[in-house]
């Protein structure tokens, strides 16, 4: 008997799921109301990072997501979605931000990250700033185009015998026993499942409420900015030591911290601006022009540049900033995978091993299903199954 | 910064213009900013004094009595302090500022280093009209294959002919002043190619005999068209241009009536420049941020949404000229005086105060009647000249599509076959069709066709409206740190 899963969100993280859930042998179908990689996956630079996370359950995740990275490029071809191993240089601007950022790189060291005191950033990046003290250099972080890796995630998941369907999940349908028996769309279909993964994103909240197990999961804006194509200039993905502490952080108001990479498109992106503001899709000039500021101040040379384009999107995140990744306790079936904020493409293919992991009740791809138990929903609940 | 002011009006072109002159009439403080370092906009591009040639100023077409009385209305209204004038300031973005708006632009009015500038009003028009809407084919990235729009800028702006052998192709009635206007210039043109059948209008007579100055129009530019035995070919396409280092020849072929050529009528002729307009396409990139409500227009642009005041979907936001469609200048006019007269009734009903004078009932009904008319005649316009369904069929797998990312035919089809693409947007994701310097404004209506996608064209949101330096915004963080200490 093949376990039939219905997988909601055709993003990077549904993708993964997928594409593991498939090669796993399951029967899956992946159900979005739009196409493929539409929402959040398009909004962002591709980040697959192990430099910006604390030591803990995420930075695990990350570590294993990396390898699979690899592999799942390995499987399709490094080049059907730009997975670049261009590593990171984090750069302090002040000697006690440099001896701060030491300290970390020390701890993600105990943890298992590649992390390299580097003195002369100038070595590292021709154009950065002069008289920076120095900052640490993160070989294992990359990049990769996130709508690409979506899209060729899925498509070796329908090799496998996925199904992509275009719909809109209106309701779980359960049996005897609560058990789940499909997924009803809104426009009336019924599809059969023994299980369902919410990998709605930032619509994770509402997806969960709809198949009885809600969540919260709010909207981070980000703005990220693209210039005119340019030689290459920039070598790595180089971010200030503050980034580290804007990434934890979980204060209201704006907060931007410098990110500055070449693309092979030879555009130079800029990032990356967190504000809680809801839905609110309005273009903020304040941003664009703290982002600008924080830029030039790292790479004067972009001062002349032309900024051509911004985009933005709306990072999915809960209470405790964590992903979550597990079946929900008061809904049997229902697979939660979402709320990964600014980190989903990074943690995606061991987001997707770790829910196979889970739906298989056997470990999948390195991941262990009761290894991340920090990142199960039961955390949001009280024993007797109410939100906290 | 700056003084106060009740109106802003984007774009300096002849709707921007008789907004401006209204609204100025009216009583109203009104900001005027423009891109261009003059007034006029792209159809009353002036020639600059380092002109090679001064461009005859008598054409009697291009509606210069219209033009004279408004520039005159303008410069009175600088000289009494009520219009702020703000030229060479491209616009880069719009935003809601509390009830009002605010106009983010670079000042590039200076030598040096622009600088970031931000304007303030409660209530704002929008008028940043169209630009040249093109199709690929074989050849066309080649250097001396211009948009037929361009040739015309060259020739108005700078006096300059792009070539001496010039081939025009495409659709719709533009190309005949260009073609006019070149050979006045002493360029020999070698040929028009008109994709539409000479007889269409048959079919839509009425907008035509109810627009009498059009059908004149029409008659003087076939004139012109005969003294300077300029050949127009009906049903007819530019299908490819060759050369090495830039074009050398065009290859033209007869169409069948789906737009695609007909076997066997394929001629290479001689060319060193061309020209290719099929219609216009709305600038809409400061409108759609706002969530300002579009409708499709009969050209298969989206264009923004008004009612018979030229009122947006969005609260004091107005909109006039060819982002509501395309229907050229005397509409534009129209719709330009038409604006800010709703604008003046709706500053009146706001604050009970009339304003004065108030616009005349009998006058609003003159306009509108006028907008009515024109709006016919456009639509007319658009159904007689519209793209060749199949011009697909012109295109090999090679052919670039999108030029900034070289992006090809193939490539685009492949997206949508293999990868399912629907529009646009999603064919820009998996192939970077539109990523570049011009971020789709020229491939996005064809990438659209290509794609299959149902519907108008409706552009990409484009959260930045033109490239602005990142030195500029940053100075403007570090002059907001400093007013905050």
């Amino acid at each position: 008997m093949v376990l039939k899963v219905v997988i909601v969100g055709a993003g990077i993280i549904g993708a993964a799921c997928a594409f593991h859930a498939a090669s796993a042998g399951l029967d899956v179908t992946v159900l979005d109301r739009g196409p493929v990689g539409a929402g959040t996956t398009s909004r962002g630079e591709g980040n697959v990072l192990l430099s910006d996370k604390e030591p803990g359950p995420e930075l695990e995740l990350a570590r294993l997501s990396r390898t699979l990275w690899d592999e799942a490029g390995a499987e399709l071809g490094p080049e059907t979605f730009e997975l670049q191993a261009k590593g990171g240089l984090v750069v302090a601007s002040t000697l006690e931000g440099l001896t701060a950022l030491g300290a970390f790189a020390a701890r993600q060291r105990a943890a298992g990250v590649r992390a390299e005191p580097v003195d002369e950033v100038a070595e590292w990046e021709p154009h950065i700033a002069p008289g920076l003290p120095g900052g640490v250099s993160y070989p294992q972080d990359a990049q990769v185009q996130p709508v690409l890796a979506a899209a060729a995630l899925l498509r070796a998941a329908v090799r496998h015998g996925a199904r992509l369907l275009t719909g809109e999940a209106a309701a779980a349908v359960t049996g005897r026993g609560g058990r789940l028996t499909g997924v009803r769309t809104a426009d009336g279909r019924v599809l059969p499942a023994e299980a369902v993964v919410n990998a709605a994103g930032t619509w994770g909240g509402e997806l969960g409420r709809r198949l009885g197990a809600p969540l919260t999961v709010l909207p981070r804006r980000g703005f990220v900015l693209v210039t005119q194509p340019l030689p290459r200039m920039i070598r790595h993905k180089v971010y200030s030591a503050d980034y580290v502490a804007n990434v934890a952080s979980s204060g209201a108001g704006l907060e931007t911290s410098c990110v500055v990479e070449g693309t092979p498109g030879g555009t130079v992106l800029i990032g990356a601006s967190r504000e809680r503001v809801g839905f609110d899709p309005a273009l903020d000039p304040a941003v664009v022009a703290r982002l600008a500021a924080g830029a030039c101040g790292l790479f004067p040379f972009l001062r002349d540049v032309q900024l051509i384009r911004a985009y933005r999107g709306f990072r999915p995140y809960c209470p405790d900033h964590l992903p979550v990744i597990g079946p929900d306790p008061r809904a049997p079936g229902v697979v939660h995978a979402c709320g990964h904020e600014g980190a989903g493409i990074g943690l995606a293919p061991a987001t997707g091993a770790l829910v196979t992991a889970q739906l298989l009740g056997r470990p999948w791809r390195g991941a262990d299903p009761a290894g991340y138990p920090a990142l199960l929903p039961d955390r949001f609940l009280t024993s007797g199954g109410a939100p906290r | 910064m700056g003084e106060s002011v009740d109106l802003i009006v984007v774009g300096a072109g002849p709707a921007g213009m008789a907004a401006g002159a209204t609204a100025l009439a009216g009583g109203l403080r009104v900001a005027l900013v423009d891109a261009g370092t003059t007034v006029g906009g792209q159809f009353w591009r002036p020639p600059p004094e380092h002109a090679r040639t001064p461009i005859p100023d008598a054409d009697p077409h291009q509606g210069a009595r219209a033009h004279r009385a408004l520039r005159r209305a303008l410069a009175e209204g600088r000289e009494r302090g009520r219009l702020l004038l703000h030229l060479a300031h491209p616009v880069w973005s719009v935003t809601r500022d509390g009830e009002g708006f605010a106009v983010h632009a670079v000042d590039r009015s200076r030598d040096g280093a622009e600088r970031a500038v931000t304007l303030r009003a409660p209530r704002l028009l929008v008028a940043t009209g169209a630009y040249d809407r093109q199709l690929p084919f074989p050849g066309w990235e080649l250097p001396g294959v211009l948009t037929a729009g361009g040739l015309q800028a060259l020739l108005k702006g700078g006096g300059v002919a792009a070539g001496s052998r010039v081939v025009l192709g495409g659709t719709g009635p533009f190309l005949l002043p260009v073609a006019t206007g070149l050979a006045a210039h002493g360029v020999k043109v070698v040929a028009v190619c008109e994709a539409a059948g000479p007889l269409g209008w048959l079919r839509h007579p009425g907008p035509l005999l109810r627009n009498p100055a059009k059908l004149a129009e029409g008659v003087r530019y076939g004139a012109a068209l005969a003294r300077h035995r300029i050949p127009v070919h009906p049903r007819t396409a530019i299908t490819a241009a060759e050369g090495a280092d830039r074009v050398t020849s065009v290859t033209l072929a007869a169409l069948a009536p789906d737009g695609s050529p007909r076997p066997g009528t394929e001629r290479r002729i001689e060319a060193d420049a061309v020209g290719v307009g099929w219609g216009f396409a709305p600038q809409l990139d400061l409108l759609i941020p706002l969530g300002c409500d579009l409708v499709p227009a009969p050209d298969g642009n989206a264009v923004a949404a008004v009612d018979e005041g030229q009122r947006t979907s969005v609260p004091g936001l107005y909109a006039a000229g060819e982002v509501c469609g395309v229907g050229g200048a005397p509409l534009a006019v129209a719709e330009g005086h038409l604006a800010a007269a709703s604008v003046l009734t709706d500053i009146a009903k706001a604050t009970g105060r009339p304003a004065a004078p108030a616009p005349a009932a009998r006058r609003l009904a003159a306009l509108r009647a006028r907008v009515r008319a024109h709006r016919g005649f456009a639509r007319a316009m658009a159904l007689v000249h519209p793209l060749p369904p199949a011009w697909g069929s012109w295109l090999t797998d090679r052919t670039v599509v999108c030029r900034c990312e070289e992006v090809t035919a193939g490539q685009v089809l492949a997206a949508r076959t293999e990868h399912g693409a629907h529009d646009h947007r999603q064919v820009k994701q998996l192939t970077r069709a539109g990523m570049g310097w011009c971020q789709g404004r020229i491939c996005g209506p064809a990438v659209h066709c290509l794609a299959a996608a149902p519907g108008p064209y409706t552009p990409a949101e484009r959260l930045i409206a033109t490239p602005v330096t990142l030195g500029a915004l940053a100075d403007l963080d570090t002059d907001r740190e400093a007013a905050d200490r």
